[in-house]
């Protein structure tokens, strides 16, 4: 029995070894909002938070993560109350067919955290730390794919959502 | 992925007992499930290792730095000792995969990554690594992730690791944990075995042993240090090239350097005459073509990376011209 | 049975009368809340109960047979139900507008990937092991892989107008260049996925696909049943870009899997089977000669291709398309050969034929100009013809011009100095411009749509895959029936509503958002006759009708509801007129002289594309088109085994669609607007494929401009552009 807490909410799953986290949650949970793109970890559609950290949950099994919390797209916001983020997305079309958006979504929300706890990029400057800028963004997003390629407005809408967060 | 038994080891130890040739160590997962999915392993017993005691810290280790191997990609990138110290190794590790991979992946996971030669990744192609014996598909195929240096008759493959290049270029060194819990350090670049006819050993490693921490030597102040990865997009792909330097400058000339190559070889590669060749030259293109001419083959000696030939050379030039100051950014080692 | 309008005449410009001002304005998507919060539903996601897993399996030969499956070998494992083979099991998706089953090989193999049988099983991991492990055995016979080898080769015949041998000898001026584009992939982020349930006689298909009238009698054709018995549910699809176009072996195999298990069955392809066995862009090589006048008209243009398939697909990618109609000469020549080869078989990616026809034609005009010592745009500009080189056609509305000078101005060309001129340390910088053109179209399509007092309701089998049906169908009804868009529910993506065209070939919102403007327009018709007043006079506003001297709150109007249904088609005006889009890409880029790497720094593409819908969704079609042009210029190549012709970036890790760090943030998109009154009656061009069409033959000319130096072999990887900036001695 593997338990782990989702947006809050303890599970407890008795699951085969074999399952991924991303299974998990889509199929054992019914919590389809985190995508199934590449399942090897080279997409990103897939991204959600383990204890605050993004991580491609393709790439987790389930049973490695036994007492974790973990946060999916549907715990950031719902269709009447959107997250900062969320409501970013809509409002500068950082999307199209919608597939990468949660994947996006959390990876954007975790980038903040990591520009906050002053961590580089390989294109920042200097290695002491970074401030937000287009750049910045692209290479930290990097980890998404977005086969529409809204990526332009994918990157309006966090700076939107940080701008507002100010 | 084939059924396996899910184990979570207690100690080192426990872990060690546990291992056997069916078995495989899971950190990070970061490869071996995306190649476990494919079937290209298939161990039937997996040891997790991943929150074991104190392989996770990065220690102060005579005036360098003892990394545990389950240090994320992520915090050894961002440890502000490494970024003062080694700032090619964070770039390096920064210049790698995802963020979420970076999150995921460990110290010791990474050096262990197998090759990407989309032949090894595909189980009706023949495979010298993957099933010895049956023979080298890559051979004759076609592929950007093959090696350059290093190969033989019976593989082509490439190291994919950034972060084993630099530390290759740091002279950083693997701990490795014997089952019976002796130590015995080898240098990075030692790790790794050459294909020969046996492509399917890629490293020193004996039965039962881990890695459980590298060790880097104390930082070199006053060197500028550059990671330059080049690849068929911006962000977010395997080297096609890549070049890790550490430059020790005096005046116009360069004192000391230490260069080590990704993505041409089954390891991290380095060449100490190229090295000797630059010490106290002129910092130049010729110089640097001189360089390119010392570690460039004059033919590939497979076709299929022939193409890789003036990549090299050429990102050899752009990295040492980046490295001396003659163009681009560059990072300086300071003291910690 | 509601009768067909046919688009036989100029059409009055009716939207731009109505007076709720929704159509054109960049109104956000309104299934957008779900999008961004993981609670729209793709095909995979609804799992029924008891539903089970089916993986299918691969062949691992390039051409021959099935002789056997070792079932015994897998019958141990734990939770497998079945392995399935079938003779009506496809061997690749179906070609965009079939209609009909693509081939179902009954154990012959064609291509190596393709796919062979299905193994179902009680959970996904049992499924894909057992998949991986099922041992087949085949009988192998000889095959051809490469298209330039093969000897099963179809000529076609050229098109010609004029003597291009002759007008091309007298040219003072002339190119003769060839091009090379690699294969490419659709790669949308979805995997093709369905689920098919039965109850009784029908079938139920969760599907991810692009049109689903089309899709329906491909599914009943496979399954050799009536289409009364197939419904489809496709609400939302993660991306098609093309690769969804036919019904897939996917979701045959689902559908003959649960009839036999008598449970749902699920089958979502891995990303290598998507790979393996989706309609591909074929492989190019290209030939195009310009002849022309000192002056810089043209008096010769050819443009030849060499393009490959499967045997059996009609399918060949149409590389020569805009090449035909977007300048003139005095003679010109197109011809095509057709390889037949054991590779993934070849189909319409996101604009077949522009997309790497125009990397071809564009780059030749660069280099034409070049030769000429004439601007780049200026050699454009002196070529736009009258009419329609080839067929005579008028244009039904062009700002080609336009879109030229407008970016050339906004874009800062002027400041475009000598090739290799503009230095910034290691990097190399330049400036780059291609047309652009995207044929436009009307296919048959219906909607019904229902008035229900002060809110309406949209219904059609239309798709939305992410190209913005569901905002834009809801602002052509709200416009017509005087409803601010949240009062207008668009239901789309279900085969028991009224047949649209589906979303391809750029033609989905000419085609349903028509539908749903006449179904619109006829329910105005009725309130009308109940104001008493004529159509024209009757004023519809935030759900207040107006009409001679009454005004009557919609609520009050309608009784219960007012249903009306129409369907329109293509008609005479489709072959008097060429409606197309046309525009004008820039493209600013850096090139490191050493490495070879290129980075884009901005472009521009200054767009007429008919009458804007929505502004936001418009824009957002056109970026995503230009950064595919990114893509095909710089990164995106399937490379084929020569032995086997498998393809062996199979990932999204070897097969390099752009990533966030691969695009500027300095990407803008002007709309010159227009209204296309030959095209449909809501005077409309296709937007989703226009912005790719010349967009990465901009970047190319740029590196040339950048560089000095020429790369002909597309994508102009790094290791390329060191070739070319070797050769050209610079």
């Amino acid at each position: 029995m593997t338990t782990f807490t989702v947006n809050g909410r303890s599970h407890a799953l008795a699951l085969d070894p074999r399952t991924t986290l991303l299974d998990a949650l889509r199929d054992h949970l019914n919590l389809t909002g985190t995508k199934k793109g590449c399942d090897h970890g080279q997409c990103g559609a897939c991204t959600v938070l383990v204890n605050g950290v993004r991580v491609n949950s393709c790439l987790c099994l389930a049973a490695m993560h036994d007492g974790d919390e973990i946060t999916t797209i549907e715990g950031l916001g719902s269709p009447d109350r959107l997250s900062a983020l969320q409501a970013a997305f809509v409002e500068k079309d950082g999307y199209q067919c919608g597939y990468c958006t949660p994947g996006q979504i959390m990876s954007a929300t975790a980038l903040f955290e990591e520009l906050k706890a002053g961590h580089p990029s390989y294109v920042s400057e200097g290695l002491d730390g970074a401030t937000m800028s287009d750049a910045e963004i692209a290479e930290r997003m990097s980890g998404n794919l977005c086969r529409c390629s809204a990526y332009p407005l994918i990157r309006e809408a966090i700076a939107m959502a940080a701008e507002a967060e100010e | 992925m084939r059924p396996f038994d899910y184990e979570r080891a207690t100690s080192l130890h426990d872990a060690s007992e546990r291992m056997s040739d069916a078995a495989a160590i899971i950190a990070g997962g970061t490869n071996l499930l995306d190649l476990m999915k494919i079937q290209v392993m298939t161990p039937s017993r997996l040891v997790d290792i991943s929150r074991l005691d104190g392989l996770d810290r990065i220690d102060d280790h005579d005036g360098g730095l003892r990394i545990g191997a389950l240090v994320t990609n992520t915090a050894l990138a961002t440890d502000p000792r490494v970024r003062a110290g080694w700032p090619v190794l964070s770039r390096a590790i920064l210049a790698g995969a995802s963020a979420q991979i970076r999150n995921k992946a460990t110290t010791g996971g990474n050096l262990l990554q197998r090759t990407r030669c989309p032949y090894f990744y595909d189980t009706a192609m023949a495979c010298n690594k993957r099933a010895p014996g049956t023979g080298c598909s890559a051979q004759g195929g076609s592929g950007r992730m093959l090696a350059l240096l290093g190969t033989s008759e019976d593989c082509l493959a490439a190291h994919p690791s950034d972060m084993a290049v630099a530390l290759a270029v740091l002279g950083a060194s693997v701990e490795i944990t014997a089952p019976s819990g002796e130590l015995r350090t080898l240098p990075v670049t030692q790790l790794y075995t050459l294909p020969g006819n046996r492509p399917d050993i890629e490293t020193d490693l004996k039965q039962g042993e881990i890695i459980t921490a590298v060790v880097l030597p104390a930082p070199r102040p006053g060197t500028a240090q550059t990671y330059r990865k080049v690849r068929d997009r911006a962000s977010y792909a395997f080297a096609l090239v890549s070049v890790a330097a550490v430059v020790l400058m005096d005046g116009d000339t360069i004192a000391e350097a230490s260069l080590a190559f990704g993505g041409i070889a089954p390891r991290p590669w380095t060449d100490g005459s190229v090295n000797a060749l630059l010490a106290g030259a002129e910092a130049s293109d010729e110089s640097f073509a001189r360089a390119a001419a010392q570690l460039v083959p004059d033919s590939a000696p497979h076709p299929e990376t022939e193409f890789k030939r003036p990549l090299l050379r050429r990102t050899l030039i752009a990295t040492l011209r980046e490295a001396t100051g003659l163009a681009g950014r560059v990072d300086t080692a300071r003291s910690l | 049975m509601t009768e067909i309008f046919r688009m036989n005449e100029a059409q009055p410009r009716l939207l731009d009368e109505m007076r709720q001002g929704v159509v054109g304005k960049p109104l956000s998507r309104p299934e957008g809340p779900k999008k961004v919060t993981g609670t729209a539903r793709y095909a995979a996601e609804d799992l029924p109960d008891g539903c089970v897993h089916g993986v299918l399996v691969r062949a691992t030969i390039s051409r021959g047979r099935v002789t056997g499956l070792d079932r015994e070998a897998i019958r141990d494992m734990p939770g497998l139900i079945d392995v399935i083979t079938d003779a009506r099991l496809l061997r690749n998706p179906a070609q965009g507008m079939a209609g009909v089953a693509p081939c179902q090989p009954n154990g012959e193999v064609f291509y190596h990937g393709q796919p062979i049988a299905l193994v179902v099983a009680e959970s996904l991991e049992t499924a894909r092991d057992a998949a991986h492990r099922l041992p087949v055995h085949y009988e192998e016979i000889a095959f051809e892989t490469d298209p330039e080898a093969a000897q099963d080769r179809e000529d076609k015949d050229p098109e010609t107008a004029g003597h291009f041998d002759a007008t091309f000898a007298a040219s003072s001026v002339t190119i003769d260049a060839r091009y090379r584009t690699d294969a490419q992939a659709a790669a949308a982020m979805e995997p093709h996925a369905a689920i098919a349930q039965w109850s009784g006689e029908t079938v139920l298909l969760r599907g991810s696909l692009q049109m689903l009238r089309f899709n329906r009698d491909e599914l009943a054709d496979s399954l050799g049943i009536d289409p009364e018995r197939v419904r489809i549910l496709s609400p939302f699809i993660g991306g098609g870009f093309g690769s969804k176009l036919g019904i897939g072996p996917e979701a045959v195999a689902a559908a003959i899997a649960s009839e036999k298990i008598g449970r749902p069955v699920r089958v979502v392809m891995s990303r290598q089977t998507v790979f393996d066995t989706v309609l591909r862009r074929s492989e190019t090589l290209q030939r195009v000669r310009l002849g022309a006048d000192g002056d810089g008209r043209l008096r010769a243009i050819s443009h030849d291709d060499l393009v490959s398939n499967l045997p059996g697909e009609s399918f060949a990618e149409p590389v020569s398309q805009a090449s035909q109609f977007l300048y003139g000469a005095d003679g010109l020549s197109f011809s095509q050969t057709l390889a037949r080869v054991s590779r993934t078989p070849s189909g319409s990616v996101r604009a077949p034929g522009e997309a790497v026809g125009m990397l071809a034609l564009e780059s030749a005009m660069d280099e034409l100009a070049e030769k000429l010592g004439l601007c780049p745009v200026e050699l454009r500009l002196r070529n736009i013809p009258e009419t329609h080189p080839m067929t005579g056609q008028a244009y039904s509305v062009r700002r080609l011009a336009d879109c030229l000078r407008t970016g050339a101005e906004q874009f800062g060309w002027a400041r475009r100095g000598a090739p290799g001129a503009q230095v910034e340390g290691d990097w190399r910088i330049g400036m780059g411009v291609a047309s652009a053109a995207r044929k436009s179209a009307l296919v048959q399509s219906a909607a019904r749509v229902r008035l229900l007092g002060d809110r309406a309701v949209v219904e059609t089998d239309m798709t939305d895959i992410g190209t913005g049906s569901y905002a834009i169908l809801g602002q052509i009804a709200g416009e017509m029936l005087g409803l601010p868009v949240e009062k207008v529910d668009v239901r789309l993506g279900d085969t028991s509503f009224p047949g649209a065209s589906g979303s391809g070939g750029s033609f989905g919102a000419n085609s349903a958002g028509s539908a749903v403007f006449l179904a619109a327009k006829k329910i105005r018709a009725e309130l009308a006759a109940q104001l008493g007043c004529a159509p024209g006079e009757l004023a519809l506003q935030d759900g207040i009708a107006r009409g001679g001297n009454i005004e009557r709150a919609l609520t009050d109007l309608v009784s219960s509801e007012i249903v009306h249904e129409a369907e329109i088609a293509a008609g005479d005006t489709s072959k008097s007129h060429l409606s197309s889009g046309f525009g004008a890409h820039f493209a600013e880029v850096a090139v490191n002289v050493w490495t070879g790497e290129v980075r884009v720094r901005r472009m521009l593409g200054v767009m007429a594309m008919g009458r804007i819908l929505n502004e936001k969704t418009s824009r957002s079609q056109a970026l995503g088109g230009m950064i595919w042009g990114i893509g095909s210029a710089l990164t995106e190549a399937l490379e084929h085994d020569p032995r086997t012709g498998h393809i062996v970036t199979r990932d999204l890790a070897n097969y390099h669609v752009p990533s966030h760090a691969d695009v500027p943030g300095d990407m803008s998109v002007v709309f010159l607007e227009e209204r296309d009154d030959m095209a449909n009656p809501i005077q409309t061009k296709g937007i989703g494929e226009l912005g790719i069409s010349g967009a990465g033959a901009a970047v190319l000319n740029a590196i040339a401009h950048a560089t000095g130096a020429r790369v002909r072999d597309f994508p102009a990887l790094p290791d390329r552009v060191i070739r070319a900036i070797e050769m050209a001695g610079v």
